[in-house]
């Protein structure tokens, strides 16, 4: 039996590594970051499905506004900026709470969540002015496709900023404890990624739309 | 029982110092790179001295290359042996998706090409009312 089991490779000698998971699974610092990575990018596949809405949508406006009317390159570049900087600034508070610093992990936590609350203002100030001028979701298909791609990425950044703000106040309380570091952890990867959904969606959806 | 105490201590400030600044480092020229492949994204939008249908082309393959930045210098995915697990499945999604945006892109415009309705089709409705 043991013999048999040898040859197809499942038991080995103590001293052998052969990576078929012999030392047993990962520590949690490893395995749920991981997990959570693998999240994020079926949360990207997501995206990608918007992506492709949008992008078959685009020019089904029923004779309403076009991307060209619509869409504002200085205020999309405020944003872009804003959101970039706030991903820098999250890997600023990493670096703090990985050398568990309270003051600097709490402060570039707090400089990260205004950023993103400054993007999700204007993109919101934007919405709210495209609303009023009757370009709604439900004006045309195209409409709607940029209402559920751009909206879905405001959501995810509000999330995230609940997020934000829940972990400054468990730093606070609980300290720079494993579990707290790993959730930490967890929140940057979201951060970052939702900074790579934005890439995609000022270069798609505003500078494409906004060519001459 | 000092000894060993003592020599963490002196590992423990020097080696995070280190780390801190090439870490620090990284995320500093992760942002110069961003900021750079963004005002670039933004100058070739605007620009009238490049070549006109390429580039929508361009910006795609900026932001790709941005997309990259990101990744190495935000998410820290290398091409080291303790990262096979976070490439590999960086690899599947990123296949994932480009099968779901370049095939919906390339069926739909096509069907969209061939069901164009002409004029005649969209001024039944008129001719009937």
């Amino acid at each position: 039996m043991t013999n048999e089991a040898a040859t197809i490779g499942l038991t080995h000698g103590a001293s052998e590594d052969t990576g078929l998971g012999q030392r047993g699974p990962e520590s949690k610092s490893i395995v749920v970051p991981y997990g959570f990575w693998l999240f994020v990018l079926s949360d990207m596949v997501l995206f990608s499905a918007l992506f492709a809405t949008y992008a078959t949508l685009v020019h089904a406006t029923d004779g309403g506004p076009t991307t060209n009317q619509l869409f504002d390159r200085n205020l999309v570049a405020v944003e872009t900026i804003a959101l970039l900087v706030s991903s820098f600034t999250c890997g600023l508070a990493m670096i703090a709470a990985k050398r568990a610093n309270m003051t600097w992990a709490q402060v570039w936590l707090l400089v990260t969540g205004l950023l993103g609350a400054v993007f999700l203002f204007i993109e919101l100030y934007e919405f709210a002015i495209m609303i009023g001028e009757g370009a709604g979701p439900q004006r045309s298909a195209f409409l709607s496709a940029f209402f559920t791609l751009v909206g879905c990425h405001g959501a995810h950044v509000t999330a995230g900023l609940l997020w934000i703000g829940t972990m400054m106040a468990q730093l606070w309380a609980k300290g720079f404890q494993p579990h707290i570091i790993r959730r930490l952890l967890c929140l940057s990867v979201f951060w970052h990624a939702l900074d790579i959904i934005w890439v995609a969606i000022f270069t798609i959806v505003y500078l494409i739309g906004t060519l001459p | 029982m000092t000894e060993p105490e003592a020599e963490h201590m002196n590992v423990a400030p020097g080696e995070p110092h280190d780390s801190l600044l090439s870490e620090s480092l990284s995320y500093v020229i992760g942002l110069g790179l961003a900021l750079l492949l963004t005002a670039v994204s933004f100058w070739v939008a605007s620009t009238s001295v490049l070549w006109g249908p390429g580039v929508a082309t361009g910006l795609v393959v900026l932001a790709i290359a941005q997309m990259g930045v990101h990744l190495v210098f935000f998410l820290h995915i290398t091409s080291g042996p303790d990262n096979t697990n976070n490439v590999l499945a960086l690899a599947f999604g990123v296949l994932i998706v480009f099968l779901v945006m370049i095939g919906t892109i390339w069926i739909m415009s096509h069907m969209n090409a061939n069901m164009a309705p002409t004029p005649e089709m969209t001024n039944l409705h008129l001719q009937r009312g």
